[in-house]
């Protein structure tokens, strides 16, 4: 160790292995993994949500799974409940979806109208 | 892959016994069948604190708190909780006034009430992984210390933030800081006293166990201050886990440059070593314990000469508990004044208390000082188990007091506890309840002291002993009055004539019994009778007219002493009876205790 700025940069490398340790409130992505979302490929979503965090280093998401959603038809669904409680649901994903998702709502703050589920439904 | 859940396992004493290292195995095993490995993160990490519910595990981010984790149920948290999102409920602790389930960790009155310094990490990192020591700001206070700082400021922060020995004696650490400073001497050492033996005190093992590079940082910032460039830890080979962790600690650190040569690219080198121990309690005074590390005998001698003064191999040395160094790095990093907020006046910051024998939440505490008795032993502890009455708290281990009802509400701190005839000691609180004998308390920790006695000053080694044969006489049912005066006798000699802190502080759980419990000594000696059915050649149990003839107790009895119809009053055989206490425990309505003898014969 040569200084302490070679500790500081060691810390907050070190830091993002454990974010989820120490994430309190942020944003929450929950993706529906009952029967239904599993079945229609809930996994890949998840790990792309989990890629695109750790791609863009994001430190204040969390990412979930919760049971069916009661909206089956539109697996897989994620909702998002943002820094303000508000929830977002997000229907019939896919992994370039979720790219936009991360890049538009969690980082530029503007929700995609037409990926959720009141666009979809109707 | 990015981590989306973390799953921490308490890595502590108390729950490896209770196999916390087949549950991370068989976590680990699961996860690959279920390929969900590199989305999970499993940690080992140091003592949570509630060792009643061990083995632990909390599953973040929400922090899930699973208690009494079995192997078997580790498929189940991995199908449900990790694939599904759906917390296992039949794992999670009841909440004791409404039956529900308590869901996270901030939830439980145990962790909401305690304020962790010294146990900052411990459950929260992985000892073994020096980075997640670093990402918790971990080395920055030395760093910080040794860059920004000279060596009289470091001491004269520790002096501003009141710290004081956490191992007992409660003296400054400054203080004891500015003494070693100011010897001169081509060589000084810093020593950590990690001899902890009080019976029923872990909290140094804990903090070793769960955090060990906060002991080593510490230690290389007093360094720093006092002047020296060697560091010892004496530890037990009692804790092989604590031995284990510091090694790789201590291995870790050099690699990182963080111990060695010219930290942060200053002159300032620091280097630790392990120095094991037999476990010998007396050992724990700095004098012996430096012997002990010399290759000689652990014995203490006449201070003064100081440690501070001629210590380890004729040198200048500064030993502190591993407690007190665990403070050290937060003071630097917060600053004296916030850690001076903290507490009471005269003792500020917090104290870690390990609690045991008769309460709800067996574990390890930590409150600011100035928190009373009541708070610890009611609120963080669960109260009483069996709906049994409080009757003592012996605080300080061998060398405590007890301390009873009416003194509960007194707030903690150094001073307090020694008004009250006990001490702070290392910081073991042991709680009794009506089922125990204060007379038989007071042998089992004389006949620890008895053990554990040098043998070098004759008060200690002999008056022990005498003080012991006249426990045993009383409690075998042959004591007499006069026993009970030449107990106080001897007690105040060997107060006044020993040596070390050993044999000052030995006859301290006879004399605070004598002066809470003299009554029950009387019961022993006069009535032949152990009031809380201990102590075995003096108990006779009795029902009362309050049985209800629930049968309840003559079931339980292992050698059918006890007859009886039911919704009829029983009674027990003396002849057949072994004093076991089993249908005492059973009773619901507390109609069975130990009585006099000739009462019964009367009736």
């Amino acid at each position: 160790m040569k200084s302490l700025e070679d500790l500081k940069q060691l810390r907050d490398e070190a830091l993002k292995k454990m974010t989820m340790r120490y994430v309190k409130g942020g944003i929450r992505i929950q993706v529906g993994m009952g029967t239904c979302g599993i079945a229609s490929g809930a996994r890949p979503i998840l790990q792309s949500f989990l890629e695109q965090i750790q791609l863009h280093e994001l430190s204040n998401v969390v990412v979930t799974q919760v049971g069916c959603m009661g909206e089956c038809a539109y697996e897989p669904m994620a909702e998002l409940i943002d820094e303000s409680g508000q929830s977002f649901v997000y229907c019939n994903l896919t992994p370039s979806m979720v790219r936009d998702i991360i890049e538009k709502h969690i980082i530029n703050h503007e929700p995609i109208e037409k990926f959720q589920l009141t666009a979809k439904k109707g | 892959m990015l981590e989306r859940i973390q799953i921490l396992i308490c890595g502590g004493t108390g729950c490896l016994s209770s196999q916390s290292k087949e549950i991370k195995a068989k976590f680990e095993e699961t996860l690959e069948l279920m390929s969900l490995k590199n989305e999970v993160g499993l940690v080992l990490t140091g003592c949570f604190g509630l060792c009643e519910k061990g083995p632990v595990v909390i599953v973040y981010p929400d922090e899930t708190f699973y208690s009494h984790v079995k192997v078997e149920d580790v498929k189940k948290i991995c199908e449900e909780h990790i694939l599904k999102g759906r917390p296992v409920e039949s794992l999670m602790i009841k909440n004791p006034e409404d039956k529900s389930r308590i869901k996270n960790m901030s939830q439980l009155k145990f962790y909401s009430k305690q304020k962790r310094i010294a146990l900052r990490n411990c459950g929260n990192i992985n000892p073994l992984e020096i980075e997640e020591y670093i990402a918790k700001d971990g080395y920055l206070a030395l760093g910080k210390v040794l860059t920004e700082m000279t060596p009289q400021e470091v001491v004269d922060e520790m002096i501003k933030s009141g710290l004081r020995g956490r191992g007992g004696g409660g003296f400054s650490t400054g203080k004891k800081w500015q003494f070693a400073k100011n010897s001169v001497s081509d060589k000084k050492y810093v020593i950590c006293n990690a001899d902890e033996g009080d019976p029923g005190a872990f909290m140094d093992r804990a903090v070793l166990e769960g955090d060990p590079h906060s002991v080593l940082e510490a230690m290389a910032i007093c360094g720093y201050a006092i002047g020296s460039d060697q560091g010892y830890i004496y530890v037990r080979a009692e804790y092989p886990v604590a031995v284990e962790r510091l090694r790789i600690a201590i291995g870790q650190a050099e690699q990182y440059g963080l111990l060695g040569n010219h930290l942060f690219g200053t002159d300032f080198n620091f280097n630790i070593d392990i120095r094991l121990g037999a476990g010998a309690f007396v050992c724990g005074e700095e004098t012996a314990l430096i012997a002990s590390i010399e290759g000689y005998r652990g014995m203490p001698r006449l201070k003064p000469p100081f440690p501070a003064v001629r210590g380890l191999w004729g040198k200048p040395t500064n030993v502190n508990n591993v407690e007190t160094f665990a403070n050290v790095p937060v003071i630097y990093l917060k600053g004296a004044d916030w850690f001076k907020s903290i507490g009471t006046e005269k003792s500020s910051g917090t104290k870690v208390f390990a609690l045991g024998g008769k309460i709800n939440n067996t574990g390890l505490v930590e409150v600011p000082m100035g928190t009373t008795l009541r708070e610890i032993v009611f609120d963080i502890g669960g109260g009483i188990p069996n709906k049994r009455k409080f009757k003592a708290i012996q605080t300080g281990g061998p060398s405590g007091g007890c301390i009873t009802e009416k003194d509960l509400d007194t707030p903690i701190d150094f001073e307090n506890l020694t008004a009250l005839g006990s001490m702070m000691g290392s910081g073991g609180m042991i709680i009794m309840d009506e089922d125990n004998c204060m007379v038989d308390v007071a042998r089992f920790y004389l006949d620890f002291t008895v053990d554990e006695s040098c043998g070098k000053c004759t008060p200690c080694r002999e008056g022990t002993k005498q003080m012991l044969d006249i426990l045993n006489r009383i409690c075998d049912g042959f004591g007499t009055m006069e026993d009970i005066d030449e107990l106080e006798r001897l007690a105040h000699m060997i107060q006044e004539t020993s040596l070390c802190g050993l044999g000052q502080t030995a006859p301290n759980p006879i004399l605070s019994t004598l002066k809470h419990f003299r009554h029950e000594y009387i019961a022993h000696v006069v009535e032949h009778t152990c009031p809380a059915g201990v102590c075995r050649e003096l108990t006779n149990f009795v029902i009362d007219d309050h049985c209800i003839g629930c049968t309840k107790c003559a079931r339980s009895c292992p050698t059918n002493a006890i007859s009886g119809w039911p919704k009829q009053k029983h009674l027990i055989d003396l002849d057949l009876c072994i004093r076991c206490g089993a249908c005492k425990k059973a009773c619901p309505v507390n109609a069975i205790s130990s009585q006099p003898l000739h009462e019964e014969v009367r009736s």
